[in-house]
């Protein structure tokens, strides 16, 4: 059993009538990378105020390292903050920045000095002690908001979206770097983040959070492979949605009537009865462009091509069944196989039985 | 041709417009100025012949009344500026940090209200709520508070609490300015790194609003050392102001020429002061004026 470093029990917290943060509850274990993904406005923020004590909650608990924080102001509580703009100090120098919150503790100058060059040095910034603040790139901004906080060794480093303001390439680098660099000091990361690519690439677990509630906290695989909810399955990767009815159960396996007049089987993953309203999802490469007819088990349909949306590796065909308008998307490999398929030609798309998500409406 | 033609015609517009202003700045400003500068250095005989002479300049430093006059004023110029400051941080913190935005309009016009009124009315305003027979020795005399009313008028407490008052808006508004650019998450981060309020305070607030804070003070220390009717009318016969001795010289002695070179020395110090102001906060002129 590992240590829990950051606790939170029921927290909840209205806004007038809006309920921002709704009985909330969940654990993070010493050492781990825990993301809050959710779209803007569904109460993440908030609830990494609160932890950091910068918000007041109205009811619940919140404990770091078994220690209850209620009544404990922000500059008491061994958690700090990354603010989403990094809220570094423009008027003063590097150094100042990141030896600000030792001097605030009271640290000799010489103890100060050495642990300052210390952490600017474990984030490959030796010798940046003097540059101004607007020498200095996205970057290595970043990395200097980070060494602020790490440097007074947190029991968990809270992140409001810290990758937001940077261009993407530099949002791909500072992802891969994140996670290294939370690997090599063990720290408790919170990050939260609207990117699910940042939450999937970076964390051990992470949450999905919408309308002021978790819908599912689970490691980033079991999220993308097995969502609990509508909402996580629509949120996390891309999905095709088809709404219908159940007409036959056998076992586990289930016949769907879509509303566009499919007949498709599907694995429920819980049992459901005939007759019942269901939302279906299939990821765009769980669909199979062509697949060789000797497949068994395969739920096969005629589809138009509309478009081809290239995007390198993540290459797509925008299709419609046949005889219907509902828009799918399916994942095109690049491995010049396909290269024949042309705007308007009709092609056969199979998926197999296990790719299907089934929920009940 | 016709490229001159333009060019002689944005010549001709722009002299018509400046030379109003310029008319103005030379006839009402300058030469005046220029007049009073020669008579400073000049002084009548008896007999109604000048001749040129430093001794306008000399009178100041050789009689201790006046340079006594000129560094009261100073010190307590610098005094005014400096409880203007204290008083109005808290004040333009509020109106900017901790007040509902849609309240932040309303404050400032508050704020703005009794200087829609002249000077004079408000200072006579305090001494109807100050003076012996006044409203406030009225109320704790019937409070039973005191058993003799108590004159708060004339004394220098007073003084500098009506010249603070009057400079009020001349340094919250600059710091209001300032203190709006100032980013909140930069307090919050603070806050979050261990920082309690005061060093919030002296590591934060005031190192960003620093401009605010000279352009206020400068504005604030200039208004309140060539203020004449406030130190008047509040401060009594012995609290002397250096504009009451200029005032002196050019009324009641009718010495232009000693009152001319009082105007000077006022201006000539003044800079001095604000240039040392300036030297010791390590701002310079144009970063504050901006």
């Amino acid at each position: 059993m590992m240590q829990i470093d950051l606790s939170v029990q029921h927290v909840l917290k209205r806004f007038g009538d809006f309920t921002a943060v709704n009985d909330i509850s969940f654990d993070v274990e010493s050492g781990r990378f825990f993301s809050i993904l959710g779209p803007s406005g569904c109460g993440k923020t908030t609830l990494l105020r609160m932890i950091a004590g910068l918000a007041e909650l109205d009811s619940g608990r919140i404990e770091i390292r078994g220690k209850d924080m209620a009544g404990i102001s922000p500059n008491r509580r061994p958690v700090n903050l990354i603010f989403q703009n990094l809220a570094l100090f423009p008027m003063m120098d590097v150094g100042a920045n990141i030896a600000f919150g030792l001097q605030r503790r009271g640290e000799s100058k010489s103890g100060i000095r050495e642990k300052v060059s210390a952490i600017l040095d474990r984030v490959d910034l030796a010798g940046f002690e003097s540059k101004r603040i607007d020498q200095l790139s996205g970057g290595q901004k970043q990395r200097v908001a980070i060494a602020r906080c790490l440097v007074l060794e947190p029991a968990v480093l809270l992140l409001d979206e810290p990758l937001g303001a940077l261009d993407l390439k530099l949002r791909e680098q500072m992802k891969v770097e994140l996670k290294k660099l939370q690997a090599k000091v063990g720290t408790t990361f919170v990050y939260i983040t609207h990117d699910q690519s940042e939450a999937l690439v970076m964390s051990d677990y992470v949450a999905v959070m919408n309308h002021g509630e978790f819908e599912q906290i689970d490691t980033p695989q079991n999220l993308y492979s097995r969502p609990q909810t509508p909402f996580v399955a629509q949120f996390v990767g891309d999905n095709n949605a088809w709404s219908g009815t159940i007409r036959n159960c056998e076992g586990t396996v289930g016949e769907i009537e879509t509303d566009d007049g499919f007949h498709f089987r599907s694995e429920l993953h819980q049992p459901l009865p005939v007759g019942a309203a269901v939302d279906l999802f299939l990821r765009p490469e769980s669909m199979l462009i062509q697949p060789d007819p000797s497949l068994p088990d395969l739920n096969r349909f005629e589809v138009v091509v509309r478009s081809t949306l290239f995007d390198g590796a993540n290459s797509r065909l925008l299709v419609h069944p046949v005889n219907a308008e509902t828009e799918l998307l399916v994942a095109l490999p690049q491995t010049h196989q396909y290269d024949y398929i042309q705007k308007d030609d009709t092609i056969e798309i199979g998926w197999a039985t296990p790719s299907g998500i089934c929920f009940p409406k | 041709m016709d490229k001159n033609g333009m060019h002689d015609r944005l010549r001709w517009g722009l002299l018509l417009f400046l030379t109003p202003v310029f008319l103005w700045l030379v006839l009402l400003i300058v030469l005046p100025q220029i007049d009073l500068l020669i008579m400073s250095f000049r002084v009548e005989s008896g007999y109604g012949d000048s001749s040129w002479s430093l001794y306008n300049y000399r009178q100041f430093f050789e009689e201790p009344i006046y340079w006594l006059t000129f560094v009261r004023t100073a010190v307590y110029s610098v005094l005014v500026t400096f409880l203007t400051f204290v008083v109005a941080l808290p004040v333009a913190f509020y109106i900017t940090k901790v007040v509902h935005p849609r309240f932040q309009g309303f404050l400032t016009v508050l704020l703005l209200l009794p200087f829609w009124v002249s000077e004079l009315v408000r200072v006579y305003g305090w001494m109807i709520l100050l003076r012996e027979s006044g409203v406030i020795n009225h109320f704790l005399l019937r409070m039973g508070l005191l058993q003799q009313p108590v004159e708060m008028l004339y004394q220098d407490a007073t003084m500098i609490m009506g010249l603070v008052y009057t400079s009020m808006l001349f340094m919250v508004v600059p710091l209001i300015s300032a203190l709006e650019s100032l980013d909140n998450s930069l307090i919050e981060a603070a806050y979050d790194l261990g920082a309690n309020m005061g060093s919030i305070l002296y590591k934060i607030i005031i190192p960003h609003a620093t401009p605010g804070i000279v352009s206020g003070s400068i504005v604030v220390f200039m208004l309140t050392l060539g203020n004449y009717l406030t130190p008047n009318l509040m401060g009594g016969k012995n609290s002397l102001w250096f504009t009451e001795q200029i005032y002196n010289q050019f009324i009641a002695s009718f010495n232009w020429n000693q009152g001319s070179a009082f105007g000077f020395l006022l201006l000539f110090l003044s800079s001095v002061i604000v240039w040392l102001g300036l030297k010791l906060t390590r701002q310079n002129l144009r970063k504050v004026v901006q």
